[in-house]
C-alpha cells in the first residue's frame, strides 16, 4: 500500500504546482528556497545571528504581517461598508451583528494600532543595531516614509465609521491643513499670496481643503479618505515594501557586525 | 457606561492571578536552572502575595478592595501637588536619565524582573481607582498601555545586549553577534521562526479582538463638539505642542523637521562604529539624541495627551476626576511685552494713518527683541557651537553636514525651551506678528 501522502506528492497536480521535493535533505532545503514564489524573497542562507530574534526582534516581519491582515480583513469589510454619510455609520453598527463576523471589525482597527506600534518598534531596533549605516541609509529613508504611509493609513481609517470619535479625531487633525505657513489660509503668509487684491489661498482652496476636500469634514472628506485608505495609500506601501524588502537583500541581508 | 469597583473586581482579580503567576514560574526558573535557591523563595513569597491579593480583588467588596488600592491620601497628593506639565516632564527626564546611568545594574535580569513587577503592582494598585481604570481601559487606549510595557521590554532587551557588548569591547573582545556568524540555511531555521511568529501574532490579535470590542460612539454630528476632542492617539504628541506653538509649527513645521531629521540621521552619522549589533557606548552621542527625541519628546508626549489631557485639554492628575469646568488661569506674555512694556514702558506702535510699509516697520520694531533671540538661535549658534563644543564634530562633517544637524538639533531643542520659559516666565510667544498670523 503506497501511503496517501506519497500518492498526492506524486500526483501530476501536485508536482505541477510544487516545482521541488518535499525540504527534507540539504540539496532540496535548498531547492525550495529557490524555486518557490513566496520564499525567495529570503536567501537560501543566512548568518546565524541575523535570525536570532534577540537581534532583529522579528519586528519588520511582524510589521509585514500585519500589514497582510490589514488587507484581508480591508477587503472583507469594504463588502460590508459604503462611504456615504448616510450608509456608513450604519454599516459599521450593523457589523456588531453579523453574527459570523462579529470580531473582523476589531480584528482590522486593532491590528492597525498593533502595526503603528510595531513599525515604531521595528525602527527603534534597526536605530539602537545601528543598522541604517552604509550600506543601508537609503533603506532608512524608504523605511521613514513607509512609516509615514502607515501613520497615514491609520489616519484615514480613523474617519470611516464616521461617528463622533472619527470625525472630531480627524477635525482635530487636519487643523494643521490650514495652519500650512503660505497654503493653509490660517496659516502664516497666506495673506501675502494675492492677485491684485483678490487673495489666493482661502478656505475653499487652502491645503486643509485640498485634504478634505470641503471646507469641514463631510461627504468629500468621506470619499476622499476611503479612496486614499482603501486603494491609493495600500498601493504605495505594497511599492515600497518590495523596493524595501528587494534593498535588505541587496544591501548585503541583515546586518550585523563587519 | 460608568466602571464600578464591582464590575471591576473580575479583572483586577485575574490580574493579580497572573501576576503570581508569572512570579511562581519566575521562582521555579531560579530554583531549576540556576540553582539560587534564595531568589527562588523570595519571587515564590511575591507569588504567595499576589494570590491573597486576587482573592481580595475578586471579592469586589469596597471595605476589602480598599486593602488593594492606594491610600487615597497618596493620590490625593499625587492628584494635588504633582501633577502639572512641569513636574510630569521633569519626572519623566529623571527617570530615563536615571535608568540610562544605571542601566548596567537595571539590566540584570532579576533587577529588570523586579522593575516589571514593581510596574505591573502599581499599575494594578491604580485600577482600583475608577477614575483611572475609566480611562486606561477606553478601548482606544488600551494599545497605548500595551505599547509602554512593550517599549520597556524591548529597551530593556536591547540594553542589556549593548552592556554586554560594551564590556566585551572594554575587554577588546568581538561583539556577541559576531560569534553567530556560522551560515544557517533559511528552511528551516528561517521559514519556522516567522511561522511561528505569525502564529503567535494573529492569536494575541485574535484573543484581543475577542476581549475587547473596538469604539463606536454616536453617529458624528458636525454641532456637537465633545470635550476634550483628541486627534488619534499617534499624533497626540504633535496635539501636546499646541499648548506651547501655533498649529502651523506644531502641526507642519515641527513634523515635517521630524520626518526630514529621521531620514537624515544615516547622512550625518558619520560614526562608522556601531553597525549591526547593539552598543551604547560606541555611539553615544546619536543613541542619547535618538532616545531623546523618541521616548521623552515623543513617547511621554503621547502618554500624557493620552492619559493626563482632559477637557479643555487642561492637565489632570491620574486619580483625577476629568471636570470639564476646571478653570486654569493663562496669564501669558510674549518676549515683545516683557521687553517694552517691562523695560522701556510702552508698546511701539505705528501711528493712525500710516502706510503698510510703515506699518510693517513699526511691527519689525516692536518685536526686534524676539527676532534678534530667533535669528541668533538658529542662525549664529551653529557657527559658534562649531568652533566650540562641537569642533571635532564640524572637522569631520564639513560646513553643510554640521549645519543641517545643527539646525536639525536645534529645532528639536525648541520644543523643550519651549516648555521651560512657558513654566518659568509664563512666556507665549518670542515672536508674535498676530497681523501676519506669525507667531512663534
Ligand atoms: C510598513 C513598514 C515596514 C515594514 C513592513 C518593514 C519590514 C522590514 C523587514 C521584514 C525587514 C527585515 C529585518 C527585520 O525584520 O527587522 C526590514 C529591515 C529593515 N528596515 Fe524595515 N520595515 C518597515 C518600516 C521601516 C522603517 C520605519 C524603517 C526605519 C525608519 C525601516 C528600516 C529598515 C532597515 C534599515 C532595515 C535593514 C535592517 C538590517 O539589515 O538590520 N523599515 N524591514
Amino acid at each position: 500500500m503506497p501511503n496517501l501522502g506519497e500518492v498526492i506528492r506524486n500526483s501530476q497536480i501536485w508536482k505541477s504546482i510544487f516545482r521541488h521535493p518535499m525540504p527534507v535533505d540539504r540539496r532540496n532545503r535548498i531547492v525550495v528556497m529557490l524555486t518557490n514564489f513566496f520564499l525567495h524573497l529570503h536567501p537560501v542562507s543566512i548568518k546565524k545571528q541575523g535570525i536570532a530574534l534577540s537581534y532583529t526582534w522579528c519586528m519588520g516581519g511582524v510589521t509585514f504581517f500585519l500589514f497582510l491582515v490589514e488587507t484581508i480583513t480591508g477587503v472583507l469589510l469594504m463588502f460590508y461598508y459604503r462611504p456615504t454619510t448616510e450608509w456608513a455609520y450604519m454599516d459599521i453598527l450593523s457589523l456588531r451583528d453579523t453574527a459570523s463576523l462579529g470580531i473582523l471589525r476589531e480584528l482590522h482597527r486593532w491590528g492597525a494600532h498593533a502595526m503603528v506600534i510595531a513599525v515604531w518598534l521595528h525602527m527603534y531596533r534597526v536605530f539602537l543595531t545601528g543598522s541604517y549605516k552604509p550600506p543601508r541609509e537609503f533603506n532608512w529613508v524608504v523605511g521613514v516614509v513607509l512609516l509615514l504611509l502607515t501613520l497615514l493609513l491609520s489616519f484615514t481609517g480613523y474617519l470611516l465609521p464616521w461617528d463622533q470619535l472619527a470625525i472630531w479625531a480627524i477635525t482635530v487633525g487636519s487643523k494643521m491643513g490650514a495652519a500650512t505657513p503660505f497654503l493653509g489660509a490660517e496659516g502664516p503668509g497666506s495673506m501675502l499670496l494675492q492677485v491684485g487684491s483678490i487673495p489666493m489661498i482661502t478656505g475653499a482652496s487652502d491645503a486643509r481643503f485640498g485634504l478634505l476636500g470641503a471646507r469641514f469634514v463631510g461627504e468629500e472628506t468621506l470619499n476622499r479618505f476611503y479612496v486614499l485608505h482603501c486603494v491609493a495609500i495600500p498601493l504605495a506601501v505594497a511599492l515600497l515594501l518590495a523596493i524595501h524588502f528587494w534593498r535588505v537583500r541587496k544591501d548585503g541581508g541583515i546586518s550585523g557586525p563587519l | 457606561m460608568h466602571l464600578t469597583l464591582e464590575k471591576l473586581a473580575p479583572f483586577l482579580g485575574s490580574y493579580y492571578l497572573v501576576l503570581a503567576v508569572m512570579n511562581a514560574v519566575f521562582g521555579y526558573f531560579l530554583w531549576e536552572h540556576k540553582k539560587n535557591i534564595r531568589q527562588a523563595v523570595f519571587w515564590t513569597v511575591v507569588a504567595g502575595a499576589f494570590t491573597i491579593m486576587a482573592s481580595i480583588a475578586y471579592s469586589g467588596q469596597q471595605k476589602l478592595m480598599e486593602l488593594v488600592s492606594l491610600p487615597e491620601a497618596f493620590r490625593g497628593f499625587v492628584d494635588g501637588n504633582l501633577a502639572n506639565p512641569a513636574l510630569y516632564t521633569i519626572g519623566t527626564s529623571a527617570f530615563l536619565v536615571t535608568m540610562f546611568l544605571f542601566r548596567k545594574v537595571l539590566v540584570q535580569p532579576v533587577v529588570a524582573w523586579g522593575l516589571l513587577v514593581l510596574a505591573l503592582l502599581l499599575m494594578g494598585l491604580s485600577m482600583a481607582d475608577v477614575q483611572f481604570a475609566e480611562i486606561v481601559t477606553k478601548p482606544d487606549n488600551v494599545p497605548i498601555v500595551a505599547m509602554v510595557f512593550l517599549l520597556g521590554y524591548f529597551t530593556w532587551l536591547a540594553t542589556a545586549q549593548a552592556v554586554k557588548n560594551d564590556e566585551r569591547t572594554a575587554r577588546g573582545e568581538d561583539p556577541l553577534e559576531k560569534l553567530n556568524n556560522e551560515k544557517i540555511l533559511v528552511w528551516p531555521d528561517l521559514v519556522y521562526t516567522e511561522l511561528i511568529c505569525m502564529v503567535a501574532v494573529t492569536a494575541v490579535l485574535t484573543y484581543w479582538a475577542v476581549g475587547l470590542q473596538a469604539p463606536l460612539e454616536d453617529a458624528a454630528s458636525s454641532v456637537k463638539t465633545p470635550n476634550p476632542s483628541k486627534a488619534p492617539w499617534y499624533f497626540l504628541g504633535l496635539q501636546e505642542m499646541l499648548v506651547y506653538f501655533d498649529p502651523w509649527m506644531a502641526g507642519v513645521v515641527l513634523p515635517s523637521t521630524i520626518v526630514a531629521g529621521l531620514m537624515a540621521i544615516p547622512y550625518l552619522d558619520f560614526n562608522k562604529a556601531g553597525n549591526g549589533y547593539y552598543t551604547i557606548n560606541q555611539r553615544k552621542f546619536a543613541y542619547l539624541v535618538f532616545q531623546f527625541g523618541f521616548l521623552e519628546l515623543w513617547v511621554t508626549l503621547i502618554i500624557l495627551g493620552t492619559f493626563l489631557r482632559g477637557p479643555n485639554w487642561n492637565f489632570f492628575g491620574p486619580y483625577e476626576q476629568w471636570d470639564a469646568h476646571k478653570v486654569v488661569a493663562l496669564n501669558n506674555v510674549d518676549l515683545s511685552q516683557f521687553f517694552w512694556l517691562g523695560l522701556v514702558g510702552y508698546m511701539p506702535k505705528a501711528p493712525d494713518g500710516a502706510s503698510e510699509i510703515a506699518k510693517f516697520g513699526w511691527i519689525l520694531w516692536r518685536e526686534l527683541p524676539g527676532i534678534i533671540v530667533v535669528v541668533s538661535y538658529l542662525a549664529l549658534l551653529p557657527p559658534f557651537l562649531g568652533l566650540t563644543i562641537f569642533r571635532g564634530f564640524y572637522k569631520r562633517m564639513g560646513l553643510i553636514r554640521f549645519m543641517v544637524m545643527s539646525n536639525l538639533l536645534l529645532m528639536m531643542m525648541l520644543l523643550p525651551i519651549k516648555m521651560v520659559l512657558r513654566w518659568t516666565i509664563n512666556l507665549k510667544y518670542l515672536i508674535s506678528i498676530p497681523e501676519y498670523l506669525l507667531n512663534l
